[in-house]
């Protein structure tokens, strides 16, 4: 049996300890900048935040995985390598990389380090894992969301690594690491500058009968009646029109999160290593309830218990969860 | 602001008039002592709000009879209960049961689950709001309970009072 | 002028589902007609589609070689199923013509052989380039979404290491791909019972705001900018970057017209304004957009600041 480490978020030093309290196996963050994909205000950290971040994780036995999973535009890529020496310096345990020329530059730089392929890379097939495996020596896969169970499991037998999977949060429609979106509407890149429906371009607008816009860059992402449920402001989630659908409808995904504390079993049967949540911008409240209620799932896991599942829909974006492709090719 | 034009001519919002002014001068004292306390023992918090250091905010707790402002100025705290019918211009508004806005600067609740279910609602710089929010989750331990162990025995009791009875409240939206 | 000359105009490949007739006729008059290099054909977005147009290829590709193109097969941009894989192992074995890859997964099976680096591959830097030429590539398209001075300074870099560099100058921008199909949940299907409901939309399948302001556009999988990308005014900058061949993405309007309408530009036969001109009567008043060059929203049309 694998061992099912739990990956939790940390968005601050304060998240980061407030995850290794609930029992992570490891944390994963990011500096203050375009290095990582939650490059988001007033988020992240400092490398002397690291520093003590890392010393705290270590003392209690939890692992450090640093972000640097976004892709340096051309006459930038000082700054992510800067970001790797900083990281291999205060001793982080991996770092989590999803463009190439970086990938390269840490294994060539830090042969030491672990490589952690990000979901940003975007790998989907044994041969687009082992490309990375055997080119920069990545120990681990971090899959889309958009694989079944027996497509993971067969992934596992073909390839030479170890599999992290998503198990809670935000559920990401697009293949990540290849969405312009938001740049499209705000002219900051996911892939560039590690933004995603950047808030400064976010707007709510509240109507006189209660309901509510949201806004991104002045475009109508959605409205919600008074007495409907929310989710992110990102165009993925929005409601639009099409000659075929004249009422708004969520033409690619409803606002819903990721749930798949039913599956850990299967998915540690499929030869998963690793459950990730996702969630760096969520707050200590979320960490604390999410990690600690996977942590006595897995420890039920492992003592060959029945897994004791908390009731987490009311973290959950739109109040609402799926398992999304893990459950069925329908999904798709 | 679409949102402040529609505050100010919302009725059934307690604070108006010569009571709230009343209430707004009594709790004044006890507003500047607790901001100033906070500030001296979080300095870190500052850093996090980068440029909002200077934006105005204005916390709406929907079932008080005053709205606070905050701008959360280093160099110029201003903190301040404010009656309804005299807010100032702010950058942005949060607004949400008193008990909801108080767990969520403990992050006892998670702001994005409030926003979600439609408890919190956030108008005006959206940047600004996410600064605060994760400035604010960064302090350890509880703002409410050092707020609450300056004023010693009683203020423990009152909060804990206030929690119990929301507690059993049925939640509902921010707007009710 | 020298610079403008060499440069290579391309047509990417067909991102829609169009009838196998309709690529038929398409590609003889762009062989017959169309001031382009080189083409890109194959399917990029949806492999369910392939069956429709592979056994035209043979021909096709004849066809264009035959009026002096150069030919370049593309493959998929997402891999993920075993008809997948197996299409992307084979097209990888081929030794002719040459092959674009948008997959690392083709990257694995193609190995150190020669083969181009699509715009899927997200190469955004100088450093990423340079380790994809050790491994064999000898062309880069670069990510639509790359401001200028990136494009620069990935251009420099490219020609340091003597392998081409393509941008995008016209068409509509390729946003986003996804495992699941919005044009089949439009019609209230899946991907796997789709029906190709996707082959009634020639130029993508519009989406408008809840306030009914046009904004992206349904491809199968893929989600594209309303806006068609257009560098025209631009190509005078891209040339004195270094950026070899200009990409122009097929849309349902007179492509001869569009590909005619950039090498006049390119040949100084026409300045670039008036182009500009025609190209907007032959795209029939839809929306222009430049902002992601000039490092703004990508929907946005600036105006140069001073002419070329």
């Amino acid at each position: 049996m694998s061992l099912a480490e739990l990956i939790c978020p940390a968005g601050t030093p304060a998240a980061l300890r407030t995850a290794v309290d609930a029992g992570a196996d490891a944390v994963y963050c990011g500096f203050q900048d375009a290095t990582n994909a939650r490059n988001f205000p007033g988020l992240n950290f400092t490398p002397e935040e690291l520093e003590a971040s890392v010393a705290h994780a270590h003392a209690k036995a939890t692992k450090v995985l640093l972000a640097l999973n976004t892709y340096p535009p051309a006459g930038k890529v000082d700054l992510w390598r800067q970001a790797a020496d900083t990281g291999a310096r205060l001793g982080v345990d991996a770092f989590i990389v999803a463009d190439m020329g970086v990938a390269d530059y840490i294994a060539r730089t830090h042969p030491d380090k672990r490589l952690h392929l990000s979901v940003q890379a975007a790998a989907s097939s044994p041969e687009a894992i082992r490309y990375y495996c055997e080119n920069f020596g990545v120990r681990r896969v971090v899959l889309p969301r958009i694989l079944t169970i027996p497509e993971i499991r067969q992934i596992r037998k073909e390839i030479p690594c170890e599999i992290e999977t998503f198990i809670f949060g935000n559920h990401g429609l697009m293949v990540e690491g290849r969405c312009s979106l938001t740049n499209y509407l705000t002219g900051q890149s996911t892939n560039m500058d590690g933004v995603c429906s950047p808030a400064s371009d976010v707007e709510y607008l509240r109507h006189e009968d209660g309901s509510m816009s949201s806004q991104l860059a002045g475009f109508t992402i959605d409205r919600f009646s008074p007495d409907e449920k929310a989710g992110y402001p990102t165009i993925c989630k929005g409601r639009y029109t099409a000659p075929h659908r004249s009422e708004g409808y969520y033409a690619f995904e409803e606002p819903i999160s990721l749930n798949l504390s039913r599956l850990l079993p299967e998915l540690i049967d499929a030869g998963v290593h690793a459950f990730k949540i996702e969630g760096r911008q969520r707050s200590k409240s979320y960490v604390r309830g999410v990690v600690s209620a996977f942590r006595q799932a897995v420890d039920d896991i492992r003592a060959g218990r029945e897994a004791r599942i908390a009731d987490l829909v009311a973290l959950t974006e739109g109040q609402k969860q799926t398992q999304g492709a893990f459950e069925t090719r329908k999904w798709r | 602001m679409t949102s402040d034009t529609v505050l100010s001519r919302r009725p059934g919002l307690p604070g108006q008039g010569a009571v709230a002014q009343l209430a707004c001068t009594l709790v004044q004292p006890l507003l500047s002592r607790v901001v100033r306390r906070i500030a001296a023992a979080h300095p870190s918090l500052f850093a996090r709000l980068g440029p909002h250091q200077t934006t105005d905010f204005l916390i709406d707790p929907v079932e008080l009879p005053f709205a606070l402002h905050l701008r959360p100025d280093p160099l110029a705290l201003v903190f301040r209960a404010v009656p309804r019918h005299a807010v100032p211009q702010v950058g942005a508004t949060i607004r949400g049961r008193f008990m909801l806005l108080l767990e969520l600067v403990d992050s006892e609740e998670d702001g994005d689950a409030a926003f979600f279910s439609r408890d919190l609602e956030v108008t005006g710089d959206t940047e600004a709001v996410v600064r605060l929010r994760n400035a604010l989750d960064d302090v350890d331990g509880s703002i409410a309970e050092e707020t609450a162990s300056m004023f010693g025995a009683p203020g423990r009791t009152i909060l804990a009072r206030m929690r119990r009875a929301y507690a059993n409240e049925p939640k509902g939206h921010a707007t009710r | 002028m020298a610079v403008k000359d060499m440069m290579k105009l391309t047509l990417g490949p067909i991102a829609y589902h169009w009838a196998a007739d309709t690529r038929r006729d398409f590609y003889a008059r762009i062989a017959d007609e169309a001031p382009v290099d080189e083409v890109y054909l194959g399917e990029v977005i949806c492999s369910k589609r392939a069956p429709f147009h592979e056994p035209d290829l043979p021909g096709t590709i004849e066809r264009l070689q035959r009026a002096g193109k150069t030919v370049v097969l593309s493959s998929l941009a997402e891999v993920m199923l075993k008809r997948e894989r197996r299409a992307t192992e084979d097209l990888m074995s081929m030794e002719w013509p040459e092959i674009e890859i948008n997959n690392a997964a083709g990257l694995y099976a193609r190995g150190n052989r020669p083969h181009r680096i699509g715009p899927f591959m997200n190469a955004y830097n100088e450093a990423t380039i340079a380790w994809m030429a050790r491994q064999g590539a000898t062309h880069v398209c670069l990510p639509t979404e790359m401001p200028a001075p990136a494009i620069a300074v990935a251009a420099r870099a490219a020609g340091e290491l003597g392998i081409g560099i393509e941008v995008q100058v016209f068409g509509r921008a390729p946003l986003a791909v996804s495992a699941r199909c919005y044009h089949a949940r439009a019609h209230g299907r899946t991907k796997d019972n789709c029906r190709f409901v996707c082959e009634d939309d020639a130029d993508g399948m519009p989406l408008f705001t809840r306030n009914e302001q046009p904004i992206l556009r349904v491809n199968g999988i893929q989600t594209q900018s309303e806006s068609y990308v257009d560098l025209l005014p631009e190509t005078g900058q891209l040339a004195a970057d270094g950026v070899t061949h200009l990409r122009l993405m097929p849309q349902d309007v007179d492509m001869v017209g569009v590909a005619s309408a950039f090498r006049k530009v390119l040949n100084e036969e026409q300045a670039p304004d008036e182009a500009e001109t025609s190209l907007r009567e032959i795209c029939r008043g839809r929306p222009f957009s430049n902002g992601f060059y000039y490092g703004e929203a990508g929907y946005r049309r600036i105006a140069m600041a001073t002419p070329a």
